[in-house]
Formats: C-alpha cells, sequence, structure tokens
C-alpha cells in the first residue's frame, strides 16, 4: 500500500512537472499520442529531449537516457506496440534499427509537420528519410598550448608530429606518458584503428559486397602508427577508454591525445582540473597518418528516428516534439556550446572547433553499411594481442579478417 | 509414500523446473542450430550532413519476405558450432596438420577465440576453487576459536567481501591496484620497478582476476563450514583429546571427515560459479587480457548486431562443459545415496 502511494505521488510529480515545462514551452504543443525516447546520455540529448517531452500536453512523454541505450533500443522497438516511439541514435547505430525494419521512413511526417527542417539534416537512404540528424561529432587533437610552447613545437598536424613531440616530451622530463588515446580493448580500440586506417586511405570492403579487405599495407600501417603511439602512454592504455582519458588529461599527465568533440567541454571548463590544465586545453584539428592527406578520424552524426511499429497518432506526436526540440528554438547560451549543433543558427564556440576542423578537413563519415559492427567488434577484441606484442600485424589483420567472416556468416551477409 | 501424493507434491517444482530449465535449455539449442536468412544487399545512395556516398543496405523488403516463409532463420545444423568463433573445427584440423610441435599447435589454439576463452575460464575454475575451501575451511576454523563475545563482529566483518556487489567490490579492487593506487604502489614498491603495471601484464591480470575470485568467494565456503563446525560431535573431540591428539590432528581425524560432505557441496556450487566467471573481467576491463565463455555471450548480445545464434551455441557449450565439470561430483553423491553405508 505504502508502494502504491508513492507510485501515486510519483505520477503527480511527473504530471505537475510536464505541466510547469509546458507552460515554459515555445511554440509547440502536442496534445494527443503518446512520446517515449530511448537514446545515449550525455549533455546535447538531454537538452533534446527535456525540449521535446516540454511539448507534451496533458499526453504520456517520457524518455530514457542511457550509456547502454544500443542494448535496448532494438528490443523496445520490435514489440507492436513499440514502447519506444523515438530512438535517438548516431550512424553507427541507427543501423541495427534498419536491420531489424523497426523504424519508420519520415517522408510522410516531413511533408506535413516539418517542411522547416534543412536537408542537410536529412538522412536519407535509398531516397527515403530515415532520421533527422541534430549534431555532429568526430574526434580530433586535443593538445596542452602550454606544453608544446616549453619544448619550441608547433601543433601537430599528422601523427608523425605526434610523436616527434611526444618524444620531446618525455625526452625534457615533462611528462613520462604524454600521448593520450581510448584505447580500451574493444569498441574504443577498434574505433581507433577505423580512424587511422581511413586515415591511410584504405577501404573496409570490397565495393558493393560484404567481403572484408583489410589486410592489405594500409591496414598494417595503421597498425604499426597505433603501436608506435602506444609507446607513449600510459602503461595501462588498453583499460582506458574515453572517460579513464580523460581523467588523465584532467590530472594533467597527458599533452596530446585525440579526443571526440563532445567531450572538450569538459576539458576545457574549469572543473576537475588545475588551472594550468584547464586554460590551455586546446581543441585542434584532425592528424594525418603517412602519405596520405586524408584526415585519420570520422565523422558522425546523432539524430532522431520514429518506431515504426506505433501508432500514426503516436508518430505524429513524436516526429513533432522532437522536430521542435532540434530547430533553433533550442538554441540558446546554455545549449550552445554542448555540441556542434546541425540547426540554423548556431554559433561555433571554442570547445566545437576540432569537429568543425574535422569536418572541413574532408574526413570521411563513419561507414553505415549493415555489417560494419560486426568488423567493429572483431577488431576490437583482435588489436590487443598486436599492440601487446603477441603477434604480428598480420596476423592480428588475418584474425580479424576470419572473425569477421564467421560472424557475417552467420548473420546472412556473406554465404 | 502413495503416488499420487509424490505426483502432487513435486508437481508444483516440475512445472517450474519445466519453465524457467528446460525449455530455456530447447530453446537455445533450437536457436544454435539455425542462422539468419540471408541479407539481400542492394546498393543505393545515402545522404546526410556530410554529404551523399554510394553504399550497401539491406533491401528491406525482400530480406523480410524471406523472414516471414521461414521465421526460425535457415537451418545451419552445427555450422554455428563448427565456425571459427566456436569450436574452429577446421582451423584446429589444419593447425593440427600443419603445426611445428606441440608448442606451436598451442599458440595456434589460444589465438582462436574460444580456445582461448576456455583456457581462462578452466585456469580460473580449477585455481580459484580448491583455494577458495581451503581458506574458507581456515577461516571457518578460526573464527570458531574467537572468543564468544568477539564472534558475531567478526563473522559480519568476514563476510562482507561476499555481501559486497562483484561489480563494484572488483572496481575498487581496480582502482587500488593502478599504476597511482595504493595497492599499485606499493606493489611497484615491493617489486622495485617503478614501471610495474598490474592492468598491463596478462599474467598479473590473470593472478588478480583468481585473487578477486578468492576474495568474493571464500566467505560463502567460511560460512557453510562454520555451520558444520557447529554440529561436530563434541564427545569425539574429547575423546580424542584424552587419545593425546593435538589441535591440527584433531580438525584432519575428526574435523575434516565430519566436514567432507560439505566440501562436495561446496565444490559443486563453486565449480559452477567459477565456470561463469563473468562481472571481475568487466570491471577489470580485463578484455585484452582474459576472456571467459559468458564474456563471449555477452559480447555477441551487446553489440551493434545481436548475434543470437552465436550467443545460443556459446550456451549450450557452456552448459556442456558445466556438465562436465560437475560430472565427477555428481558421480560421488549419487553412488554415496544409492550405497547406504
Amino acid at each position: 500500500m505504502k508502494l502504491f502511494k508513492y507510485a501515486a505521488l510519483g505520477t503527480a510529480t511527473a504530471v505537475l512537472m510536464g505541466t510547469s515545462a509546458m507552460a515554459a514551452g515555445h511554440g509547440c504543443n502536442v496534445t494527443e499520442g503518446r512520446i517515449n525516447i530511448v537514446g545515449n546520455e550525455f549533455p546535447a540529448i538531454q537538452s533534446v529531449a527535456a525540449a521535446a517531452i516540454g511539448c507534451a500536453s496533458g499526453i504520456e512523454a517520457e524518455s530514457n537516457l542511457t550509456a547502454d541505450h544500443q542494448k535496448i533500443n532494438v528490443a523496445g522497438m520490435t514489440g507492436n506496440p513499440a514502447e519506444y516511439t523515438s530512438a535517438i541514435v548516431a550512424n553507427s547505430s541507427i543501423v541495427a534499427l534498419i536491420n531489424e525494419d523497426v523504424v519508420r521512413p519520415l517522408d510522410d511526417l516531413i511533408a506535413a509537420y516539418g517542411q522547416d527542417i534543412p536537408t542537410r539534416q536529412l538522412i536519407t537512404i535509398d531516397g527515403k528519410v530515415m532520421a533527422v540528424a541534430f549534431m555532429a561529432n568526430a574526434q580530433h587533437l586535443v593538445y596542452r598550448s602550454d606544453v608544446l610552447e616549453q619544448i619550441g613545437m608547433d601543433v601537430p598536424t599528422s601523427y608523425e608530429d605526434v610523436l616527434a613531440a611526444a618524444e620531446k616530451i618525455r625526452a625534457e622530463g615533462i611528462m613520462e606518458n604524454p600521448v593520450g588515446g581510448a584505447y580500451a580493448a574493444g569498441w574504443n580500440l577498434a574505433e581507433e584503428f577505423v580512424n587511422m586506417y581511413l586515415g591511410t586511405g584504405g577501404a573496409f570492403f570490397e565495393p558493393g559486397t560484404a567481403n572484408v579487405s583489410i589486410n592489405n599495407e594500409q591496414g598494417v600501417e595503421a597498425l604499426e602508427m597505433m603501436k608506435a603511439l602506444t609507446a607513449y602512454m600510459n602503461p595501462d592504455y588498453l583499460t582506458h577508454d574515453s572517460n579513464a582519458t580523460s581523467a588523465e588529461w584532467e590530472a594533467g599527465n597527458v599533452a596530446l591525445m585525440n579526443m571526440w568533440g563532445s567531450r572538450t567541454g569538459v576539458l576545457m571548463d574549469d572543473e576537475g582540473s588545475e588551472e594550468v590544465v584547464y586554460s590551455n586545453t586546446v581543441a585542434g584539428g584532425p592528424l594525418t597518418v603517412g602519405d596520405s592527406s586524408v584526415a585519420a578520424s570520422t565523422l558522425w552524426w546523432d539524430g532522431w528516428t520514429v518506431a515504426k511499429n506505433i501508432s500514426d497518432e503516436e508518430a505524429a506526436a513524436t516526429f513533432q516534439a522532437l522536430a521542435h526540440a532540434t530547430s533553433p528554438a533550442l538554441l540558446n547560451d546554455e545549449t550552445m556550446s554542448q555540441a556542434v549543433w546541425l540547426m540554423d543558427g548556431f554559433d561555433a564556440q571554442p570547445v566545437n572547433e576540432g569537429v568543425l576542423a574535422t569536418v572541413a578537413a574532408g574526413a570521411n563519415p563513419y561507414p553505415m553499411l549493415p555489417f560494419m559492427g560486426l568488423l567493429h567488434t572483431a577488431l576490437g577484441d583482435n588489436i590487443a594481442d598486436f599492440l601487446q606484442g603477441n603477434e604480428s600485424a598480420e596476423q592480428a589483420l588475418m584474425d580479424i579478417e576470419a572473425a569477421y567472416t564467421a560472424s557475417a556468416t552467420e548473420q546472412g551477409f556473406l554465404q | 509414500m502413495k503416488h499420487s501424493t509424490f505426483f502432487w507434491f513435486v508437481l508444483p517444482s516440475a512445472i517450474l523446473m519445466l519453465a524457467f530449465i528446460a525449455l530455456p535449455i530447447v530453446s537455445i539449442v533450437t536457436q544454435s542450430l539455425y542462422t539468419s536468412h540471408e541479407q539481400v544487399l542492394v546498393t543505393v545512395e545515402n545522404c546526410g550532413p556530410f554529404g551523399c556516398t554510394e553504399v550497401t543496405s539491406v533491401d528491406q523488403d525482400a530480406t523480410q519476405a524471406l523472414k516471414a516463409a521461414e521465421p526460425l532463420g535457415k537451418w545451419a545444423g552445427l555450422d554455428v558450432y563448427k565456425d571459427r568463433n566456436h569450436l574452429a573445427v577446421a582451423e584446429v584440423a589444419s593447425a593440427w596438420v600443419n603445426a611445428d610441435g606441440l608448442p606451436d599447435f598451442g599458440r595456434t589454439l589460444m589465438n582462436l577465440p574460444f580456445y582461448a576463452a576456455l583456457a581462462f575460464t578452466l585456469t580460473y575454475t580449477f585455481i580459484v576453487t580448491p583455494l577458495t575451501i581451503v581458506l574458507g575451511f581456515f577461516i571457518a576454523v578460526a573464527v570458531n576459536a574467537v572468543a564468544k563475545a568477539l564472534k558475531g563482529p567478526t563473522i559480519f566483518l568476514t563476510l562482507l567481501p561476499f555481501i559486497v556487489t562483484p561489480l563494484v567490490g572488483s572496481l575498487i579492487i581496480f582502482w587500488m591496484v593502478d599504476a597511482r593506487g595504493i595497492l599499485g604502489t606499493g606493489l611497484q614498491w615491493l617489486a622495485d620497478d617503478p614501471t610495474l603495471s598490474v592492468k598491463a601484464s596478462t599474467p598479473l591480470m590473470w593472478i588478480m582476476l583468481m585473487f578477486y575470485g578468492i576474495w568474493h568467494s571464500a566467505p560463502f565456503a567460511f560460512v557453510v563450514f562454520y555451520a558444520g563446525l557447529q554440529t561436530v560431535n563434541t564427545d569425539s573431540l574429547e575423546a580424542a583429546m584424552i587419545d593425546g591428539a593435538n589441535r591440527w590432528e584433531r580438525i584432519r581425524y575428526v574435523v575434516i571427515p565430519h566436514l567432507f560432505p560439505l566440501v562436495t557441496f561446496v565444490a559443486l556450487i563453486q565449480l559452477m560459479d567459477n565456470f561463469r566467471v563473468f562481472e571481475p573481467i568487466v570491471s577489470f576491463s580485463a578484455y585484452a587480457h582474459a576472456n571467459s565463455l559468458s564474456i563471449a555471450i555477452f559480447n555477441d548480445l551487446g553489440g551493434e548486431t545481436r548475434l543470437l545464434s552465436s550467443a545460443a551455441a556459446t550456451s549450450v557449450l557452456t552448459i556442456i562443459g558445466v556438465a562436465i565439470l560437475l560430472s565427477p561430483v555428481l558421480v560421488r553423491t549419487y553412488r554415496d545415496f544409492s550405497n547406504p553405508r
């Protein structure tokens, strides 16, 4: 009984909050249907979800923002009716939703409610709009201007420059392990390889097929460069994900690293680190590797989708709320620096410069292929053996290809 | 007992076992024999904020038609079990033929994900299980000798490692053994090597994981043995004392034989638990150094593309592994019960 009381109280609070948010809302008012958003958890997405929920007036509206969103979004959208009416995804994770056929094309909803959305925000596959992107992200160099000044070197533009600078920083006794990177075995490590391999000009698959082809000169070059970098990293690098790498940075142990644009805000604010660290933290451009002039980075977008297995009313409600939440109305002093927004009226902040430079450098978008996730997993499982010196680069690449081929065969991408 | 009474007595548990043990096993076995349908691939234009590209995509209509025709998927028989990510039959056979001696064969085997995971899982199981039992037994004997007033608090403190959530407990140790943590720095000082890092070395990481495993489950063995110690016949102990047996001899000839059935019980539970080792690898971020069968299942289900058949096949292999591990203990228990002494 007590439990019931709490539950009732909780609902009442939610209703109250919903009403006050609506009162503060600006120009959107969704009165029919249902909104339930699942997505990743970082400030920009929190702002979007809050704004979308603010549009709901008198209807059920909630969000479930969690770092584990990828593990629940397909399951939560497969049922009929689907639990989630929208999933906020990135260019890698939308593939799983499309493969499982749980998101609907948005063309009719755009015609009815989304005429103002600029074309560059629309993600179209085979002529059908499948998602609306609202922010861009990429990894790029982050450096300590004071340390580079101390050793008298320019800002690195290539990984070769990074190695030279790292050697000098170590030789002068400024830092023992001046290079940082999210090299944790698994997804992070695979992502670093994807960046580096694209930077060498490599292609992951034979065109038009799901046949992997990374066991080549570019693959070896990418692995060798990653190994060279690890010599200047904290010896625990295989356990350092983006969070741990950011912590190393804030502790002042690192002077050069390839880091996500969406995390530079945290590094440059005055929380969690000393003044000498945060005031000298600068977001640089993307790095190159070897003779290739391609940026060794990938471009990412975050965007929202609408579930397929929901009623037209729910789809319309979700679309209207999210279209409003990712319109110029979202932008204010607080939200402006949270991301590289794709909406009109975005005014770039210093923390965003790295991502904008990466876009300007013409980096490749992360491949939006149905079987890329399988390769990413295979990469994450097999690169660590090479970095630890247990096997050759060729052997590691062979293992990756074999692991990918086995799982792609099981998934029906290869016969 | 009358047959009908017996029937009604076991019916609820039989139904529950059927629903929660038998049916899931049938489900994973079925799943592991089927794979996804052939995906119909098409090349389409993909546009977004960063321009347009030609990409390969799944032809949804064609693939959905295939799925509707055969909802279970494509019959694969034992193909998933035999592929490189599981038993790797072809790879092992060719390694056996081409290997330059047994060590070379071993290296090739350890390069295959299933065998690498199995190697760690078995090492972990066979080191952690006996050490847990021995340590738990000695803690129980020691606590049993503590003064009565101190017994309550001592038992509580001894149980703490078991009470702490595995993920949290291992995460705390993970940060303590960090190169800059208290244990990590202590180890560097002890070894006189400032570059020593537990997280960077495979052997040290294995030792760390097993140390954690023993630390976490010793209290379980302790509590079982401690309960058993309360039932030791004091007459036999006193008789042994009169015969001139010292403390060790009393433990060896009176206490241990009395507790032996409990050793079987703890071994049974610990073998099952340790074979499913999972949490420490996650919280120690030890993927680069150690993998277990449970981690393989978790990774199959947690990726961007869920590999259901692969996860099901690994689950079936785990069940077979547990069955093999437990068979000696089960046979022994069966004999004990069928041959009344």
